[in-house]
């Protein structure tokens, strides 16, 4: 009792004046689940902890977090369905696992951590990283096992981590690329797994500090929800920085436009050989490319590449991060963002976050999303979490709505630095010609 | 080549250093299929074959059964070895069955690999059920290589038995 007591107060439960907006917004009620949050809430209000801990739908919920932000109260619901589930776990109650609980099974080997992993075979050698001390400290996640598991679909979100460490090269870091790294353990602390969430935790922690860096960078939305906002009490002293890559990008825009600028400008200079270096900054500043480079790569350049992007959950309603991934998509040339019908604050979520809720309902926010993307007529859609890319592989899959629902899926990242090769090889082509 | 040399060399010494220091009691799981493999092993107890007892045996309808999730929570749960088996290709109950182990089977190694612990632990074969000598001879072939490798890592502070037959 004394358990849902501090999970009403802390959660702000107790404010809740029985509207029913959560319900209202919940994507999982409003395509037919039985999920409740309104019921939820009132019933760990009136302290009836075995009928929520024992009902079915304790674990339906995404924890997308989108009836927190339309509450009028300012119920934290997701934080009370955190604490609800650690309750749950403790007295017995599992979620029904998607893979088996195979990935679950992954973390806590993780978390016991006595094997070495192998988890940097990626790291190619024109990636530039510390082993272990350094400013930044770039946070890979678990996309490498996820890539090894998800083999099959194929799922490639390694693809945006190398891109990210690459543009962090780029941009004049050297990040702190740690072999100790071990999963951050956002799935087991929102499956109520608290005990191996931990233990992850610690071990984490204790490795960042031990790094000395100021700034943590990761590509994955669910990591730095956890490390902001989860790991908190875990740190000994004031903890560092935390940023997601685009933020981090949207923190360097101007050395990021120089870099996708400066190399097609050249040929300018090289036809008014007059102009002095000193003055090259002064135009790379000017978002519009040259006339002269326009037309000379007039009938080679494509019209610009509609992408669309997905909001993950975590970056947006759980950490209010909307503006960066837009920021730096709308500085690439070539690249036009069309938004979704819901976005930002109202886009759906892949509905597989914490690898615990895998259903028909789930499937059916996954298709609906995907129509979206296609409806914006957009031919690559963006994310900014590894979660939202293989849910939406998966959902890709059934092969009675490939027609509607395929669509190409990258990383922010990926997409950055795929400008940037563009640009890079747009300039040697000119300057051969 | 020994059977750790494939692991970085902190591993190598800390599992030195555990095949010492632990004495333990050596613990293998068998899935096997309906078939052929469970048959095969009925068939080595028929026949009064002898061989090494520490495997526990779990029976599956088919080796495509077999999923991921079964052999990592074996390894978290502390085994030291997984075997996996089926009927041989061409003999599968359920026609392809058996190819969809293997894929199974080079996912989970995969995943292995990431994780640190040995491939060796890890193994596929094929037993029909007729082949009593072979089960044996692969649960006795298996059960040595394990020894070699010496404890899991995973197998945590686990010692309830000492004075095994396996200790030292």
């Amino acid at each position: 009792m004394q358990d849902l007591l501090t999970a009403v107060r802390e959660s702000r439960a107790w404010a809740c004046y029985d509207c029913g907006k959560c319900t209202a917004a919940c994507p999982i009620a409003r395509i037919g689940g039985s999920l409740s949050p309104r019921r939820h809430v009132l019933k760990a209000n009136s302290g009836q902890q075995k009928e929520i801990l024992q009902n079915g739908t304790l674990f339906s919920c995404l924890t997308c977090r989108m009836c927190d932000q339309r509450c009028p109260a300012t119920v934290a619901y997701t934080d009370l369905i955190q604490k609800l589930r650690a309750l749950a776990f403790r007295g017995g109650v599992e979620p029904e696992c998607p893979h088996g609980g195979a990935l679950q099974s992954l973390m806590r080997m993780m978390a016991k951590g006595e094997t070495h992993q192998d988890r940097l075979r990626w790291l190619s050698p024109d990636l530039k990283s510390d082993p272990e001390k350094g400013e930044v400290f770039y946070w890979t996640g678990c996309n490498v096992y996820y890539d090894a598991f998800f083999s099959d679909f194929p799922v490639a979100t390694l693809k945006g981590t190398k891109a990210a460490v690459g543009l962090m090269n780029k941009l004049g870091v050297v990040p702190v690329v740690s072999a100790d790294e071990r999963c951050c353990g956002h799935d087991l602390l929102w499956n109520g797994d608290r005990k191996h969430f931990e233990l992850l935790a610690q071990h984490n922690v204790k490795l960042l500090e031990a790094s000395g860096a100021q700034t943590l960078v990761t590509s994955c939305a669910e990591c730095l929800r956890t490390w902001k906002i989860d790991y908190e009490p875990f740190f000994s002293s004031k903890p560092p920085r935390m940023l997601h890559i685009s933020e981090f990008l949207a923190e360097h825009l101007q050395e990021l436009k120089n870099l996708l600028e400066t190399r097609s400008r050249r040929r300018e200079e090289a036809d008014s050989p007059s102009t002095p270096d000193g003055n090259i900054d002064l135009f790379t500043s000017t978002a519009a490319p040259s006339p002269q480079v326009r037309t000379g790569s007039a009938l080679e350049s494509k019209t610009p590449t509609s992408v669309t992007f997905q909001d993950p959950c975590r970056l947006g309603r759980h950490l209010g991060i909307y503006d960066p991934p837009r920021q730096v998509l709308s500085v690439l040339p070539g690249i036009k963002l069309a938004e979704m019908r819901n976005r930002a604050g109202a886009a759906l979520c892949c509905a597989g976050g914490t690898w615990s809720n895998c259903d028909r309902f789930a499937k059916q926010i996954q298709v609906e999303r995907l129509r979206e993307a296609r409806a914006t007529g957009a031919s690559v859609l963006v994310t900014a979490c590894p979660k939202c890319q293989i849910h939406f592989r998966c959902a890709m899959k059934d092969p009675r709505l490939r027609g509607e629902t395929e669509i190409e899926m990258k990383d922010v990242s990926e997409v950055v630095a795929e400008a940037i090769a563009q640009a890079f090889e747009k300039q040697v082509r000119e300057s051969c010609e | 080549m020994t059977a750790t040399e494939s692991l970085p060399p902190a591993a190598q010494v800390a599992q030195a250093q555990r095949r010492e220091s632990i004495s333990w009691n050596l613990r293998l799981v068998v899935f096997a299929c309906n078939w052929c493999s469970y048959a095969g092993a009925d068939t080595a107890g028929v026949s009064r074959i002898q061989y090494e007892p520490y495997f526990r045996i779990i029976r599956v309808m088919c080796s495509g059964r077999i999923q991921p999730d079964f052999v990592l929570r074996a390894f978290e749960k502390g085994a030291d070895g997984v075997l996996m088996s089926g009927c041989h290709f061409g003999d599968c109950h359920y026609v392809f069955g058996n190819r969809r182990a293997v894929e199974q089977f080079e996912k989970i190694k995969r995943v292995l690999r990431l994780l640190g612990i040995e491939e060796q632990r890890l193994r596929l074969e094929w037993i029909s059920a007729a082949e009593g000598a072979r089960f044996a001879r692969i649960i006795n072939e298996f059960t040595d290589q394990i020894r070699r490798l010496g404890p899991s890592l995973l197998a945590g502070k686990r010692n309830p038995y000492a004075g095994s037959p396996h200790s030292g």
